[in-house]
């Protein structure tokens, strides 16, 4: 018998405007010993489900419709909140996505961690601050004796994740729920956190739900995966049976949606369009301390025509070089040259004329739009400020980005709220083309996207980058998305370049051992072929 | 032909709701504030029209009747001197409906400039700029006002003008805030790199996102500033007799209002029932527009 | 942390130089002698008076006598009272208006954090409803009109309270601290239900609930230290506000405290007493806002260690 069990849960919220529905009749099972990943596109109702299980979907709003979820033997749906408060981090234990909002940050973690042992066991205090200690070092935790007693922000967050890590595990449950345990971190941590949990449950022996909205990543550690959209199940399968035997069409598009191969290499022109030399951009941090040095004595070039992939971990600098080229951020020293101009002695009149040929596209959809703006006013504000259209020809020309973008033209007066994100990026990519730059900054233009719109943007931006004969910086921390779009690779670390190649000789011979821990840590690195 | 084309083409798209449409939908929605606005509205047109529609003469005393209870004559009832409660009231909301719009009106030019110059040109000027706010912030206004009442009392101009001079500071601190979370959004990136002067960033793109919380403010000032004059003039610092204002009614009523309750019950409703107004308005458009308490 | 008081002790002194500089000057500009009222004085007198209180001297020389004064701790003559000091008469109506400003905080902390933390915890019920409508009452009457009302009902036609005095009658602190406090209470429910909502929102909230921890524990352990900062942080400017809202309820109640001196000293042009009282509250008002600034920054273990070093 499995030790959870979970048969046609229904799950609805009722709101004022109306009854909708998060989980509609979904089952899945979790066997002791096995890891049941379950993946889904946001909104598709993973999380609801697994938080229903628990009681912890406040209600209202939310409203468990109806089904069963047996766990050794009972129906964890028809208990009371007390019966279900004995459960809750005793028996089933969970880990959440955001390590740096789900720790207390007003208590130290060693309260925090001997808090489930301490009430649910009622352990002394000492018995359990041993076994706290205990399990701080298990989960990788340095000199935890002098740590526990410390704040949640004197940890960085995949040090954070191991402490939720240690804080579920601490009375032994039986089934670990992991809601998107990585997605808030780095690469590399990411798969340090992956290998531990896979670690952890496999000494232990318990049985583990992964929540997840990227196949890739539980492709290395799953044994069964449960593909959910808008709350239905769609699949169920053992890990190769869907990595390789999927059936259903919307698994499908999901494997499709991983970037699996490499930009073949094309000629570049001789003549580079820009030169970057010894770029410094310095952040001051106030008198006294020493200042950020976000990128240091940088120098590269990007041809006519290339794409350029920029890969790094969060704070590597690899946003701030795009911004210092585009003159965004203040350059503390060095060149930028573009097409024969230093971009970093212009200003005024001259500098307005160059940015019309230079372009940016935001990793954030939701931010990058001005809210009070239509589609029309924000395509339409480039055209008119550079004076490529008047106000009569305006309207055409933005209709015609719109069809450029796959922006249905009756959209056009609509606000940004009212688009989704996959839509609200083709405006903003609309926008970055509407003064046809040579050059665009690309800047994780698709990391807060589902997968499968990831897949679209990706697509459509590759089709525009031909069509207008672009120049792009492409930066991104997912090195399989730079492979499948970049001609050349730069890895940065700590605002330095480590090293450049072609994807194809970056991927197989590697020089410098961070860029080969980097390319160890792409989750799902057996699907890249 | 081509524009032909394109105002066919856009006057067939689905019109957008904005935000503004959609904050209004949402106001509308919420009675209290609805309910709010129109008492204000009232009032306000009251306030305007009162030497036309006054039931009686501002200075008209009838001495022979005294303090009289509510009646048919006297809908509000009098005073000592025979004055009708009613025409009293409807004067003193002028001038408290005065303070309350002028006073504000002052806090809010101030506040917002100096917020949206502080937060946009950042460094020093921002450390200079805010630092004052600081300073002025730690001095006990209360006092001040009270101080400045003492100096100005007999001048209703420069009483407005104190008061607004000093309730500018949380606004200036709103606004700076506002710019400044709002010029680290991508969106005005966005409009930097296409090119965007300044001032047509700040117009087009600035201004039109921070006014959200600004409305919310200004509407809770309002209700505060007539407090402050309220206070004043029941201490007998504010408002000067000729002159009246609610504040300087209730002063009075509270002096008698053990014969005649009357005179202090009216006139507390009409303070007490246009400060509901406000703050439930407030209260409305702070959700309606989806603003996050300011901290104070 | 000491650090940060060192600072923010620094950052107190220009302010309350700023206070005892514009107060003293714009007293001056105020039109009218303190000499000019009532019974008219023969020239030779008032110029007799006017050197004794130095009103001969140039203004300038007038404000640093005065700074070196106070550096002594002696805030002058009373310019009304003949022959009392400023001192003297803050010494006796100050401890009168401490003790009605910290029954009104009692009242205003019990209450409006109570309130508060009821409403927060089951938002949009009517344990939110009752409360919050009670606030916003609460804020729409003001003390002048609030204390008043109060002594109708309790004083006046129930006959259960004492309508005015201090500590003269037994029950006679009750109407005046309610009427002080019941505005501040009103303000202090709010801040605590915005607080409390903000930090049950919170994810670590949901990770105290995944832990099985009771209703009472999560709100006690977890929502309670971080919903109740902006109260703290109000504690500042609630103590400067119930200062000035003592003027009115000292009226009001005819309490012999430091507020109604203080009008009284506006209506009469006791400049002096004006001068004096005015730094005399401002240096309060501002240490007890550092005093709230400090306790507000210490209960967040971030700020305790950025400043800790």
């Amino acid at each position: 018998m499995s030790l959870l069990e979970v048969q046609n849960l229904e799950v609805s919220f009722v709101t004022r405007n109306g009854t909708n529905k998060a989980v509609d009749g979904i089952s899945f099972s979790v066997d002791t010993g096995k890891i049941t990943a379950i993946i889904g596109e946001s909104g598709s109702g993973k999380s609801v489900a697994c938080y229903s299980l628990l009681g912890l979907v406040p209600r209202p709003p939310g409203r468990i419709d109806g089904g069963r979820a047996l766990f050794e033997g009972r129906d964890l749906l028809q208990l009371e909140e007390r019966q279900l408060r004995e459960i809750r981090g005793r028996d089933i234990a969970m880990i959440f996505q955001d390590p740096m909002t789900c720790l207390n940050p007003y208590m130290t973690i060693g309260k925090q961690l001997m808090e489930p042992l301490r009430y649910h066991r009622k352990v002394s205090r000492e018995a359990a601050r041993a076994r706290a200690l205990e399990l701080l070092e298990e989960v990788g935790i340095r000199d935890p004796a002098s740590t526990i007693d410390n704040f949640p922000h004197q940890f960085s967050g995949g040090m954070r994740q191991r402490v939720m890590i240690a804080m579920a595990l601490i009375n032994e449950p039986k089934l670990l729920i992991a809601d998107e345990p990585t997605t808030a971190l780095d690469v590399t941590i990411q798969a340090q956190i992956l290998k531990l949990i896979a670690e952890l449950q496999h000494k232990r022996d318990i049985g583990v739900i992964f929540i997840s909205h990227d196949l890739a990543v539980v492709a290395d550690i799953a044994d069964t995966i449960v593909v959910m959209k808008q709350g239905k199940v769609v699949e169920t399968g053992d890990r190769a049976a869907i990595f390789q035997h999927a059936r259903d069409p919307y698994t499908k598009k999901l494997l499709a949606a991983i970037p699996t191969d490499s930009k073949p290499p094309q000629a570049l022109q001789p003549e580079p369009l820009i030169t970057v030399r010894n770029l410094c951009t310095w952040f001051d941090q106030g008198r006294g301390s020493e200042p950020v040095k976000a990128v240091n004595d940088v120098s590269f070039d990007i041809h006519r025509g290339e794409v350029l992939g920029l890969v790094g971990e969060s704070g590597s600098g690899k946003s701030t070089i795009g911004r210092s080229i585009l003159r965004l951020v203040p350059v503390t020293s060095g060149n930028v040259n573009f097409d024969g101009t230093d971009l970093t002695a212009l200003q005024g009149r001259e500098l307005k004329q160059m940015r019309r040929r230079m372009q940016m596209i935001f990793q954030d959809p939701f931010a990058s739009l001005n809210p009070r703006m239509t589609v029309y006013d924000t395509l339409a504000e480039p055209l008119l400020l550079h004076r490529i259209e008047n106000r009569k020809t305006v309207g055409q020309a933005v209709l015609k980005l719109m069809d450029d973008v796959g922006l249905a033209r009756a959209f056009v007066r609509k606000y940004p709220h009212e688009f989704s994100g996959g839509q609200r990026q083709r405006i903003a990519i609309g926008r970055a083309l509407a003064t046809r730059p040579e050059f665009v900054v690309a800047d994780e233009p698709v990391s807060a996207l589902d997968v499968t719109i990831q897949a679209q943007i990706l697509d459509l931006m590759q089709a525009l980058g031909r069509e207008y004969g672009l120049t792009m910086l492409f930066v991104s921390h997912d090195l399989a998305v730079v492979r499948h779009l970049a001609d050349r690779i730069m890895v940065l670390y700590h605002g330095e370049v480590v090293e450049q190649g072609s994807g194809e000789e970056l991927f197989t011979h590697p020089q410098q051992a961070y860029t080969r821990q980097l390319l160890q840590s792409i989750p799902g690195r057996s699907l890249l072929a | 032909m081509t524009s032909q084309q394109t105002i066919v083409d856009i006057s067939q798209a689905e019109q957008g709701t904005s935000l503004w449409h959609d904050a209004w939908l949402r106001l509308r929605r919420n009675r209290l504030a609805v309910l709010g606005l129109v008492v204000l509205v009232l009032f306000t047109a009251i306030a305007l029209l009162t030497p036309w529609i006054a039931p009686y003469s501002y200075q008209a005393q009838n001495l022979e009747l005294g303090a009289s209870p509510p009646s048919a004559a006297h809908w509000l009832g009098t005073d000592i001197f025979g004055r009708d409660l009613l025409t009293q009231i409807m004067y003193g909301g002028r001038i408290s409906l005065a303070v309350g719009f002028v006073a504000t009106s002052v806090a809010l030019l101030i506040g917002v400039t100096w917020g949206a110059i502080a937060g946009y040109v950042g460094g020093r000027t921002d450390a200079v700029m805010m630092r004052l706010v600081d300073i002025l912030y730690a001095l006990p206004f209360m006092i001040f006002i009270v101080l400045l009442s003492v100096v100005f009392g007999r001048n209703m101009l420069l009483l407005f003008l104190a008061i607004g001079a000093v309730e500018w500071l949380t606004m200036a601190r709103i606004m700076r805030g506002q710019v400044q979370s709002l010029r680290q959004q991508e969106f005005v990136e966005a409009a930097i790199s296409l090119g965007l002067s300044p001032a047509t960033l700040i117009r087009r793109h600035l201004v039109p996102n921070a006014l959200g919380p600004i409305i919310v403010y200004t509407t809770l000032t309002i209700p505060n500033v007539m407090l402050l004059e309220a206070f004043l003039s029941f201490l007998g610092l504010g408002i000067q007799p000729p002159q009246t204002s609610w504040g300087l009614l209730i002063s009075y009523g509270a002096e008698t209002m053990e014969e005649y309750p009357w005179l202090l019950i009216f006139p507390g409703l009409a303070l007490a029932i246009t400060l509901f107004s406000l703050n439930f308005l407030g209260d409305g458009l702070r959700d309606a527009l989806d603003v996050r308490g300011a901290k104070d | 942390m000491w650090r940060f008081i060192g600072i923010r002790l620094l950052q107190a002194i220009p302010v309350i130089l700023v206070v005892i500089t514009v107060t003293f000057f714009l007293v001056r500009m105020a039109p009218g002698g303190p000499f000019d009222s009532e019974k008219p004085v023969t020239r030779e007198v008032k110029a007799a008076l006017e050197a004794q209180y130095k009103l001969d001297l140039p203004l300038y020389q007038q404000y640093f006598s005065y700074l070196g004064d106070l550096a002594h701790g002696d805030l002058g003559p009373s310019f009304k009272y003949s022959g009392r000091s400023v001192n003297e008469l803050i010494a006796a109506g100050f401890p009168v208006t401490a003790e009605l400003g910290l029954y009104a905080l009692l009242v205003a902390l019990g209450i409006g954090c109570l309130a508060g933390i009821a409403a927060a915890l089951r938002p949009n019920t009517p344990q939110d409803y009752i409360p919050m409508s009670a606030a916003m009452i609460g804020i729409c009457m003001p003390s002048f009109l609030l204390g008043p009302l109060l002594v109708l009902v309790f004083g006046i036609y129930l006959d259960w309270l004492p309508v005015s005095g201090w500590g003269d009658i037994p029950g006679d602190k009750i109407l005046p601290s309610l009427t002080l406090g019941s505005a501040y209470a009103a303000y202090i429910a709010r801040l605590s239900r915005a607080g409390m909502l903000e930090v049950l929102n919170q994810d670590y909230i949901r990770t105290a609930r995944a832990k099985g921890l009771p209703q009472w524990q999560v709100v006690l352990k977890h929502s309670l230290r971080g919903g109740m900062i902006p109260v703290v942080a109000f504690l500042g400017p609630a103590f400067a506000g119930l200062l000035a809202g003592s003027f009115v309820v000292e009226t009001i109640f005819q309490i012999p405290g430091l507020g109604r001196f203080y009008v009284q000293a506006a209506f009469n042009r006791d400049y002096t007493m004006i001068l004096g009282t005015t730094v005399f509250l401002s240096v309060l008002i501002v240490l007890f806002n550092l005093l709230s600034d400090i306790l507000a920054a210490w209960m967040n273990p971030r700020l305790r260690a950025q400043y800790g070093k």
